[in-house]
């Protein structure tokens, strides 16, 4: 054996062993304190796997009208906020297209829970805080129970704990409009959200005032104070002022907030989804079921079929499968690892460039796409099991090229070296032409809304660059490595190689 | 020597039939349904419960629990427990209404094993978005797989054929793979879900591989010697073919065992892909490549200025 293809054989080896860590189950994670890289190495499994609830809202907007993209984006963050206060496992709150967000709750069985979660505009409420003034971003508890009439009672109650439950005097649905409204009578300019009650609200308000001026009402958004004003005198219109040392934009978010409640655009479920966890679980047992006799099957057919070639196929597709479920649980870390095998296979050998072409785009693609890891569906497992099986097509291809150069009567090395270089030609245009599909079905799945789309464009992509990997390091090298090795004893016997 | 593309005849009035079979079944349920193909919640918006009972149910029951609350249910039995699984299609069910539906059902039906029940709710418009979006997704993956192979094929006369015939090859498979699930929809009730259209979807990713094999072989075999271009597409076609059938062959034993173990969920899945996939290795033999040399026969005949 060649000392160049020996080194090779060590860094295949290395990859190998690398990918077999991080498939075990019981990975414990990578934690490297100087790296700052601190990261559980886990199988992330889709919804229809684990079970859990999905639900799709869109913006309860016409079809036409224009979604400015920071609201949209607005009403994203503040769901996400509102669901990693759920305790589910991994949520996924994603906007899809301009106007549509998706959540995942896997692992979640309450669906109520979850709508009332997402669909909850914020709850706005004027309450009555007496003549003390109760700091903006405090937390209070209040006498309002969504859903029921405001209580009458004015009686100061307290909880278990001793703390105050405020009466709440207004919910948000007394507002009519809010705006921001900017002042410089004093000289220096003000900001304060104008605000306008509803006609029967208005007069509840005017009364309400009159009775205590000289007292705060503070204004509560999902029970933190956002203001804490005195009632200077009564206000008999029904338009009011919230003053508080604001910024124009803090003026703007908080008369947002009180027009829509917490979500800058009203949102309506398009559609919501509820997969029992033993249903998934169940999938899983029988693909793993379906993913040993389907790859066993193959596995034995190669052999028989190709003999000793057909073993190292074998080796290589273990190999493939290998380094696809360590992209599963890496995303584009172990991409990156990839490369710069490919990087140090190329310096090693010095001589074909397209290796340093391949390392190149894959490490490009790894930091685009940006990939934590592969959330495994379903139809992706099935469609990893299919890649897998159709992954020695690479070898096939070449071990049939290699037949023929040596019925053609070349020695085994030349037939090794040509046979080679003449079916990557085909596998290199065969697997172009796959990569090209999933790069257009990725663009329509991300643009479109189609997620199933996209994560199967993802999970095909992956396979077909693997199989091209597969097919020039460890392929190639394994049969470099016994031909070169075995090449006398191999001359005479040609049963060996399938002839 | 086999010869495939004197056949080819044959196979294109083969293929022919069975596509206008496809066609045919589309038409026929398009006229009498609406629908070319059965389209499921997925597409036409609507609601679907898979639910699991802890004791034998019976369909009466289920129905006068869903016709309570106002709606006109589609019920069906699933599985083999002795009518323990139930498929029930609705309209659109709003997610307040659920919750109470199961609570009805687990209080007047049988008590409900959550753990292992589904539902899916979609709004209508949300299917003929994701429809339209792949029709143009496959449209425009043929039209770059057109420029790809015309570039990478670009030292052979008339590459753009090359790169025409892989996309008709495409197509072809296409309307096998929908025409099949026309059948099945028929037959058994298949319904078009976004699991046909990820089926539908890897058909067209894999389709041209088999094909652009055929073709390179072609390209090489061109450059060696002369020889008239029926015959040098025919032997090229002999020397990949093995390559072809065991390539097949893998797979097959894939889809076969997920078909076998892997469940209801994924049955018409894989079925799907298993026939686009066949479809796949016999049309870049058998369809593809013959129509390339019916068009190079067709321009050779013509005097030479008139060539592309």
């Amino acid at each position: 054996m060649k000392q160049r293809t020996g080194i090779v054989l060590i860094v295949i080896l290395l990859l190998t062993g690398l990918s077999i860590w991080v498939v075990l189950p019981d990975n414990p994670g990578l934690h490297i304190g100087f790296l700052g890289l601190d990261r559980s190495i886990q199988i992330s499994q889709g919804l229809d796997l684990q079970g859990g609830i999905q639900v799709l809202l869109e913006a309860d907007l016409p079809e036409d009208a224009e979604i400015e993209p920071a609201a949209i984006e607005t009403a994203r963050k503040i769901i996400e906020n509102r669901v990693n206060g759920l305790g589910v496992a991994e949520p996924l709150v994603q906007l899809q297209g301009s106007r549509r967000i998706i959540v995942e709750l896997p692992g979640l069985q309450d669906e109520k829970q979850a709508l009332d979660l997402i669909r909850e505009t914020g709850q706005l409420e004027f309450i009555d805080v007496g003549y003390g003034f109760v700091a903006p971003g405090t937390i209070v508890e209040t006498d309002y129970v969504p859903g029921q009439p405001i209580e009458e009672s004015v009686e100061p109650q307290f909880n278990e704990e001793g703390n105050p439950i405020y009466h709440t005097v207004m919910t948000g649905e007394a507002l009519k409009s809010a705006s921001r409204y900017s002042d410089n009578r004093s000289g220096l300019v003000e900001h304060q959200v104008a605000f306008e009650l509803q006609g029967e609200w208005a007069r509840f308000f005017s009364d309400y005032t009159a009775s205590h001026v000289g007292q705060r009402l503070a204004i509560v958004l999902d029970n933190e104070v956002l203001s804490c004003p005195e009632i200077s005198e009564r206000i008999p219109t029904g338009v009011g002022s919230i003053s508080g040392n604001f910024t124009a934009e803090e003026a703007d978010a908080l008369s947002i907030k009180l027009r829509y409640g917490a979500l800058p655009i009203p949102l309506r479920i398009e559609s919501n989804q509820k997969i029992g966890p033993s249903l998934g679980q169940e999938s899983v047992t029988q693909s793993v079921k379906a993913g040993t006799v389907g790859l066993s099957a193959v596995l034995v057919f190669m052999l028989i079929y190709y003999r000793l070639p057909g073993l190292l196929a074998d080796l290589s597709l273990v190999v493939y499968g290998l380094l696809n479920l360590a992209v599963f649980k890496m995303g584009s870390l172990f991409m990156i690892i990839l490369a710069a095998a490919l990087l140090i296979i190329y310096l090693i050998e010095r001589r074909d460039t397209w290796l340093l072409w391949m390392s190149l785009g894959i490490f490009v693609v790894a930091v685009i796409l940006n990939i934590y890891a592969i959330t495994l569906t379903l139809p992706g497992i099935a469609g990893f099991l299919l890649s897998t099986g159709m992954a020695v097509d690479a070898n096939i291809l070449i071990f049939e090229r290699i037949k023929e150069e040596l019925r053609a009567g070349r020695s085994l090395r030349s037939a090794l070296r040509t046979g080679f270089d003449k079916a990557w030609a085909s596998i290199w245009d065969s697997q172009a032409s796959s990569l090209i599909i999933c790069a257009i079905l990725y663009i329509f799945g991300s643009n479109f809304g189609a997620s199933i789309v996209k994560g199967f464009a993802i999970t095909l992509a992956i396979g077909t660059v693997l199989n091209l990997f597969t097919a020039i390091t460890v392929t190639r090298t394994l049969m470099s490595a016994v031909f070169e090795t075995g090449e006398k004893r191999l001359a005479n016997k040609r049963w060996l190689l399938g002839i | 020597m086999v010869d495939v593309v004197g056949k080819r005849k044959w196979f294109f009035l083969f293929s022919g039939l069975l596509i206008l079979a496809g066609i045919g079944t589309m038409i026929y349920s398009a006229v009498t349904t609406g629908s070319p193909l059965p389209v499921g919640v997925d597409f036409t918006g609507g609601s679907r419960f898979v639910i699991h009972f802890d004791e034998v149910a019976n369909e009466g029951d289920i129905r006068s629990v869903f016709t309570a609350q106002d709606l006109d249910p589609t019920i069906q039995q699933l599985g083999e427990d002795d009518g323990r699984t139930w498929q029930i299609r609705t309209s659109f069910v709003n997610p307040d209404q659920v919750q109470a539906l199961l609570n009805a059902l687990s209080e007047s039906v049988a008590p409900l094993d959550r753990e292992s029940s589904r539902y899916d709710a979609v709004a209508p418009s949300i299917g003929s978005e994701v429809t339209q979006a792949a029709a143009l997704a496959v449209v425009v993956a043929s039209l770059i797989v057109l420029l790809f192979i015309w570039y990478s094929f670009r030292k052979v006369p008339h590459a753009f054929r090359y790169g025409a015939c892989a996309i008709a090859g495409m197509v072809h498979n296409l309307l096998i793979a929908t025409g099949f699930f026309a059948v099945m929809g028929l037959l058994r009730g298949w319904e078009v879900d976004a699991l046909f259209l990820t089926a539908i979807l890897t058909v067209v990713g894999f389709s041209v591989q088999d094909t652009i094999v055929v073709f390179d072989r072609v390209r090489e075999n061109a450059r060696k010697r002369r020889e008239p271009f029926d015959q040098l597409v025919n032997r090229s076609i002999l020397e990949v073919v093995g390559r072809s059938l065991t390539t097949q062959l893998n797979a097959m034993f894939v889809m076969t065992a997920i078909l076998l173990f892997g469940g209801a969920s994924l049955e018409k899945f894989v079925a799907t892909w298993l026939v686009g996939m066949v479809s796949g290795t016999y049309s870049s033999i058998c369809i593809a490549v013959p129509l390339l040399v019916v068009w190079e026969k067709r321009s050779r005949r013509r005097p030479a200025g008139a060539r592309a």
